[in-house]
């Protein structure tokens, strides 16, 4: 019996041994690539950061080139994205989650955002072509651009908020209205702020997949050699991505080093925009 | 039931209330009168419709996804039930607190008891300050938070929590005083505090208590109802019902044979 026992306490503790050797491989190996991937950026893109590759515009030379516009455009319409996604994906689930109840409507639409969430990018660069930038005729403009990014992360604002608001407790929904607060009132005063944690870290997800996307942006036509900064939402414009993209296929090692620094620009933006989530988040949560 | 007084003097008179969650009845044809300035509490066992009588009188019950309920509920002989009453008005004039202590965990002491005022947009005319205070002190909560007034409410111990609450349901002013197991999860000192409480508070207000716990209901209420299987077995004086209850399920239950 006791041999019995003993064995079995010892093949127990093997086996909890190779998991946590399991989890930790896992875990070296995303690191690791990550940090191979970092590491080979920094050292070919390091060389070219400087002030000048910020400030200046495209050029023929890889020594001359610049982000200057890609920066603004990408500034444009990260802007004008969070304008458009934001108040409608919140929105979107507010009502969801707080108006539509459990019919089986409302449970076919739920599906489907989440459905939309695992679509491909590109085929929200084409809608955005035939609607966008044909059917509504605003070309290829940062208005085209930014509409069609927000269709493409709206579903993650939709289905992260939704997530935030449903964990909302029902005491204090019912605490709200005990006290004589309409749907709205409570709504407003007691679910928004308690889900506001939850919320902001899905749009700065949402976001940071947003700066990010190359397809759908060509496939309305963005431009890739802009020497202007966007003027309005009308103007043509090209962003980091886009910029990276026209970069790395041409022959010039010189093209590749700036195309590299390029990266680095657009990590640091994004490690950027997630620590502000981060911030927000436990600032809030500390209550 | 006894005495015709009761009656007359009732603040809110329930009338063949019957209650259901989906096809599940609940409640089944209550009758019942809940008098001013008395505390009336509600016993009986674990699922019999406690909960559910006393949201049905400041019509919460409907806030729950496909509850329903049939019959009137009247407070100073107005139909609460009726079409053209909005429940929002109800529910300011017959406060609530529930049986877990749930202040607002994004908002401060002082923001949780103005949270009703301003839930409703009353909170620019009148001077916060001295509610909070006369609130606070009403609930006896006053001297041990009026350092701290600006800390969040989640911060506090759970039987400061639930006078928080109470306080923050009489800010705005209501007429009856609805209260579901308030010390289920406190323990007997903090339970002790919030009985000296309602024994201060029914001097105003008219208030419904459930409780599981016997010797708190016939120690501070004057009106005692006995609920099984969601029918009102017995209602009447307290010390009637707990001396010589009238019914052979109350004195079963109230000497601790089952329940």
């Amino acid at each position: 019996m006791m041999d019995q026992a003993k064995g079995q306490s010892r093949a127990r503790k093997i086996k909890a041994r190779l998991f946590y050797l399991a989890c930790l491989s896992a875990i070296i190996i995303s690191l690791g690539a990550l940090a191979v991937l970092l590491t080979d950026m920094f050292i070919r893109g390091f060389g070219s950061l400087s002030l000048s590759f910020l400030t200046s515009f495209p050029s023929r030379f890889p020594a001359k080139a610049g982000i200057k516009s890609a920066i603004f455009g990408t500034i444009w319409m990260m802007s004008l994205t969070a304008l458009f996604c934001i108040p409608i994906g919140i929105s979107t689930a507010i009502f969801l989650e707080e108006y539509t109840g459990n019919s089986r409507l409302a449970a076919f639409i739920k599906i489907n955002i989440s459905n939309l969430a695992g679509v491909p990018s590109i085929v929200y660069g084409f809608l955005g072509l035939a609607v966008f930038v044909r059917a509504l005729s605003f070309n290829r403009s940062v208005l085209s651009g930014s509409l069609t990014l927000a269709l493409l992360v709206m579903p993650i604002v939709i289905v992260s908020s939704q997530e935030a608001i449903r964990v909302v407790p029902r005491a204090l929904r019912e605490a709200s209205y005990a006290l004589g607060g309409t749907r709205w009132q409570t709504i407003r005063r007691v679910v928004l702020p308690s889900s506001f944690p939850g919320i902001v870290t899905g749009v700065i997800l949402a976001l940071s997949r947003a700066i990010g996307e190359t397809a759908p942006l060509i496939m309305i036509g963005a431009l890739t050699f802009i020497a202007f900064v966007p003027d309005g939402p009308f103007s043509e414009f090209t962003a980091l991505p886009i910029q990276i993209f026209n970069w790395v296929p041409r022959p010039q090692a010189g093209f590749h080093q700036v195309a590299a620094a390029g990266v680095l620009v657009l990590l640091g933006i994004i490690f950027f925009m997630n620590g502000i989530a981060s911030i927000i988040r436990n600032r809030f949560e500390r209550h | 039931m006894k005495g015709t007084d009761v009656t007359e003097q009732a603040r809110v008179s329930i009338k063949n209330l019957s209650a259901w969650f989906g096809e599940h009845q609940v409640l089944f044809d209550i009758n019942a009168s809940i008098r001013d300035k008395w505390v009336t509490a509600i016993i009986g066992p674990s699922g019999c419709g406690k909960s559910t009588f006393i949201r049905c009188l400041n019509r919460m019950h409907e806030t729950v996804p496909g509850a329903r309920m049939k019959g009137r509920v009247l407070l100073d002989d107005e139909d609460i039930y009726k079409s053209s009453v909005d429940p929002v008005s109800i529910r300011r004039r017959i406060g609530m607190v529930f049986q877990k202590p749930n202040p607002f965990p994004t908002m401060s002491i002082f923001d949780n008891v103005v949270a009703g005022l301003r839930l409703s947009g009353q909170a620019r005319r009148v001077n916060l300050n001295e509610i909070v205070e006369r609130c606070l002190k009403q609930a006896a909560l006053w001297s041990q938070v009026k350092d701290r007034l600006k800390e969040p409410g989640a911060g506090l111990s759970g039987g400061q929590q639930q006078r928080l609450c109470i306080a923050r349901a009489l800010a705005v002013e209501p007429e009856v005083l609805l209260m579901d197991e308030p010390c289920s999860a406190l323990d007997p000192a903090a339970t002790q505090r919030i009985e000296d409480l309602i024994f201060e508070l029914k001097k105003n207000y008219a208030i419904v208590i459930v409780t599981h716990n016997m010797q708190q209901a016939s120690r501070i209420s004057e009106h005692t109802g006995f609920f099984l299987n969601g029918e009102l077995v017995e209602f009447g004086e307290t010390s009637q019902i707990f001396t010589t209850p009238g019914d052979k399920r109350t004195e079963d239950y109230i000497t601790g044979r089952f329940g």
